[in-house]
């Protein structure tokens, strides 16, 4: 909303940038959960690594045979140093369980929702289904989804990563994503979606997404298939709900 | 035009199933299957209720899933008892 008043345009990182350390930028919920908890994690660990080689290092410097020569003969045990350094870590992993829980049971969680995607993996490209609108002839959307070739590439796409059909969604609904495999195991992965699920034959995983803003996300194939494993990406575009309808109505 | 469009598709889909809580939603499709056609078994084609399964298993079956087992049901093969 923000972006509309604002002179200064955002543009979201939502694909991978050569030589990138952080993420790219969220488009759901969940992947907004994931890099919070990450980053206040990482904040804990920074603190925990600085005081842990401090200590170290002073133990290095200090106790050697040239300037305390006879120190082992009197510092062997203290029983309040140990509790501390027992307990604390302790306290510290149930501090980091508690809200990495809660945020992994969040992310499991599948919100009543409008609209199933069925996902199927195959070597080496990924096919969707939407099946909740059967016309009389009892025919789906139903299409393939392969990696555009370096050849046929326009200027704006991304090598590796645009294919020729991409998964259209409608932003701000959820979305059930029902992921199966055709032959071998695959990872349907969006970083931007937060989703990384395996696509099992004979077997079909439910996971939910929700777009919270318009815009082209990026994947790959996250379990590796076979020859043609980094040649099957997923591009997954979020639009508005009438155009979604329009996109609908014109398959 | 845009009214049209959204009396014309209504963005619905099978719901939560109590029953199949779990991201493993095999079952859930399977069962949904098998419940149609016992249902029509029962209660004939044009039974509307039973519309409802067979709109929760094209939602959350694999269309080559379906396809084999129409298949298996017409040689008589089916892996599971369709009797109501």
């Amino acid at each position: 909303m923000l972006q509309n008043f604002s002179i200064f345009k955002t543009i979201f990182n939502d694909a991978p940038q050569p030589w990138q350390l952080g993420f790219q930028d969220s488009a759901a919920p969940g992947f907004t959960g994931i890099v919070e908890l990450h980053n206040t994690i990482f904040f804990y660990l920074v603190v925990i690594s600085v005081g842990v080689f401090w200590v170290l290092g002073s133990i290095i410097y200090y106790y050697n045979s040239k300037k305390s020569p006879i120190v082992h003969k009197y510092l062997n045990h203290g029983t309040l140093i140990e509790l501390i350094w027992t307990i604390t870590p302790a306290l510290i992993l149930i501090a980091i369980a508690f809200p990495s829980f809660r945020l992994l049971y969040l992310l499991d969680e599948v919100i009543s929702p409008t609209i199933t995607i069925k996902v199927v993996g195959h070597q080496w490209y990924w096919s969707y289904e939407y099946s909740d609108y059967v016309n009389e002839s009892g025919e789906s959307i139903e299409f393939d989804s392969y990696m555009l070739p370096e050849s046929d590439l326009e200027l704006g796409q991304f090598r590796l990563l645009d294919v020729d059909n991409k998964v259209i969604v409608p932003v701000d609904t959820h979305i059930r994503l029902i992921v199966t495999g055709a032959d071998v195991i695959h990872s349907w992965a969006v970083p931007s979606l937060g989703i990384k699920i395996d696509a099992v034959p004979g077997r079909l995983n439910q996971t939910s997404i929700l777009a919270e803003r318009a815009g082209t996300f990026y994947g790959q194939c996250s379990e590796i298939c076979g020859v043609w494993h980094g040649f099957m990406p997923i591009a997954v575009e979020a639009v508005p709900v009438q155009d979604y309808l329009a996109w609908i109505d014109s398959n | 035009m845009s009214e049209d469009l959204s009396s014309k598709y209504i963005l619905q889909t099978a719901g939560f199933d109590a029953r199949f809580p779990n991201t493993n939603q095999t079952r859930h499709c399977f069962q949904n299957y098998t419940d149609y056609f016992k249902c029509i078994a029962a209660k004939g084609e044009d039974f509307a209720p039973c519309k409802q399964f067979k709109r929760a298993y094209n939602s959350l079956c694999p269309n080559e899933w379906i396809a084999k087992w129409d298949d298996q049901r017409e040689n008589g093969n089916f892996p599971a008892s369709l009797e109501p």
